[in-house]
């Protein structure tokens, strides 16, 4: 087929501008957090002269990579409140984004294998209700009625047990959710600049009040991080160090089956989890590597475990096809929380450690971190979670909820 | 998945191994000295090494022994294998700096 018989192009969603030189406050990183952060400083604080500055294209990272699941059922107050408040986000944003990306709201189910997982979950499923989140707690009958394909025997290593169940989560769908954002950013004036990759920071003293890039010195009062799995890098060309390890997280998908998966089955323990995308695709996340990487792969025998999982707990999995793998880097902190504030450089500000579960985060990152860079101080939903926690000691270990889950 | 040459017996697959983390980082010599600070940088604070990268790993499934790699975290191209106790060949590696050089290896694991 030649050219002039493909269709026309459809519109750009934003605009593909020259970097100004100066800004505002700049954002480093176009990934899903760094394009909440700049809708949410111009909507909420007026700021749209800003730019978001990515060194690949729109959403290349994490937030297109990851397996897209949302639901708020952590077991901390701290992070049951960001995460609810997100989930209460996601809710409201099609409309106020006008766009449909497919925010799904079927369910997610995570799955208990031993005493153990049975007690930690009643108990967060307890401590998630005090907090107003939706929970509930199904035994495997309960559990196999709200997802028939799954395996509830016992013929299994490690049978189902029980499950936590919140109904509000769901899945939606990445790389329009970016788009979404990045097109109401545009329309508000803020600047969204690809192929941008910042190189330094100029500062004076201790005071930032600039970024090298690969295209040009650009001047600015503020600066945010928000680049996931580069946040160490970014860190160090600052002067300051982060509590992060970047670790490579793969997850693949199948061929295209009919609806055989009505709602999202996680596994702690045997390291799956699985949805099936709205065209059709089985959809499965795995555990991170062991080692630090920065490759955006992993290796193979960590898919391998979680198929041989997903085989057993949905035995009909057996005849499906992988058809893509692939990798993200994720940015873990000791404690599976994320580090939301400022930072030892003044006006320079990070939100990172998300690690293998910011996805669903992606608008409560947005709305707090807006709020930390517009007015130099934590909103409250962020405030626990600022990096001098690993000095005072208080600690979110969201290890039971969220160290392989997302 | 990576292959490791084990010194002790030779090339094996990387399921057989499990990882340490960053290679050189001693337990402080006097703990009680240490500022929060401090203390936070010992428990929580490792580089995060893009390029070539000091690590620990342990032969769990063979020989049970720790070694040293040097190890690239962008291609994982593994460029050294080398003892406990030794620093990282070419010197300039991250972790094998003054302030985490001294103690014995291996006395945090
Ligand atoms: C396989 C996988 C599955 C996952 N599954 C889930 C899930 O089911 N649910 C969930 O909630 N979360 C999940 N996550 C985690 C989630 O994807 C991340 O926590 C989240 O996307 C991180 O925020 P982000 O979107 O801003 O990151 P990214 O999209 O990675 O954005 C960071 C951006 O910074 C840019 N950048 C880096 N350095 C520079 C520089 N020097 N200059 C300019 N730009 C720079 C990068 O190119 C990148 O685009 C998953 C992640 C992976 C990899
Ligand atoms: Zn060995």
């Amino acid at each position: 087929m030649s050219a002039d018989h493909l269709p026309e192009h459809p519109d750009f969603l934003w605009r593909n501008p020259e970097p100004k030189s100066s800004y505002d406050a700049v954002i480093v990183g176009g990934g899903g957090h760094g394009l909440a952060t700049a809708y949410f400083l111009a909507k909420n604080h007026g700021m749209t002269n800003i730019a978001v500055l990515e060194k690949g294209w729109l959403a290349g990272g994490n937030m297109a990579r990851n397996t897209t699941i949302i639901r708020s059922n952590y077991l901390w107050d701290e992070s049951a409140a960001i995460y609810e408040h997100a989930l209460k986000l996601w809710e409201v944003l099609p409309e106020e984004l006008e766009y449909d990306f497919l925010f799904s709201q079927r369910g997610v189910m995570n799955l208990a294998h031993t005493l153990g997982d049975v007690r930690e979950s009643m108990r967060r499923v307890g401590a998630n209700k005090l907090n107003g989140v939706d929970a509930e707690w199904l035994d495997p009958q309960q559990v196999k009625e709200l997802c028939p394909i799954l395996n509830v025997g016992d013929n299994i290593r490690y049978p189902v047990m029980g499950a936590t169940y919140q109904p509000r989560a769901g899945i939606a769908k990445h790389d329009h959710v970016a788009w979404a954002f990045a097109r109401k950013c545009d329309e508000m004036g803020v600047d969204i600049i690809q192929n941008c990759e910042v190189t330094g920071f100029l500062k004076d003293g201790n005071r930032v009040v600039g970024v090298k890039t690969n295209r040009g010195t650009i001047n600015t009062e503020k600066v945010g991080l928000c680049a996931a799995g580069h946040s160490s890098v970014l860190a160090e060309m600052a002067g300051f160090r982060l509590p992060i390890q970047s670790h490579p997280l793969q997850a693949l998908v199948s061929e295209l089956h009919e609806p055989v998966h009505p709602t999202v089955v996680m596994s702690n323990h045997v390291h799956v989890y699985v949805s099936q995308a709205h065209k059709g695709e089985l959809v499965m996340g795995a555990g991170v590597d062991s080692y630090n990487g920065y490759g955006q792969r992993g290796s193979f025998h960590v898919i391998e475990e979680q198929m041989a999982a997903a085989v057993e707990l949905f035995p009909i999995f057996a005849r499906a096809h992988v058809l893509r793998t692939w990798g993200g880097i994720v940015d873990t902190t000791m404690d599976a929380s994320p580090i939301v504030g400022t930072t030892p450089v003044e006006n320079m500000f990070v939100n990172c450690g998300w690690g293998t579960g910011g996805f669903k985060g992606t608008p409560a990152a947005g709305l707090t971190f807006a709020h930390t860079i517009a007015t130099g101080a934590p909103h409250k939903l962020n405030e626990p979670f600022s990096l001098e926690r690993f000095e005072t000691g208080a600690l979110i270990d969201e290890h039971g909820a969220a160290a392989v889950a997302h | 998945m990576l292959l490791i040459s084990c010194p002790n017996c030779g090339p094996r697959d990387e399921t057989e191994f499990h990882y340490g983390g960053q290679a050189h980082v001693a337990y402080p010599e006097d703990p009680y000295a240490l500022n929060d600070r401090e203390w936070a940088e010992y428990l929580f604070y490792r580089d995060n090494t893009k390029g070539a990268y000091a690590e620990r790993w342990v032969h769990s499934t063979g020989c049970r022994q720790w070694f040293n790699m040097l190890r690239d975290t962008v291609s994982y191209e593994i460029q050294a294998v080398y003892p406990m106790g030794t620093p990282a060949p070419g010197g300039s590696a991250p972790g094998t700096t003054a302030n985490t050089a001294q103690a014995p290896e291996g006395a945090s694991k």
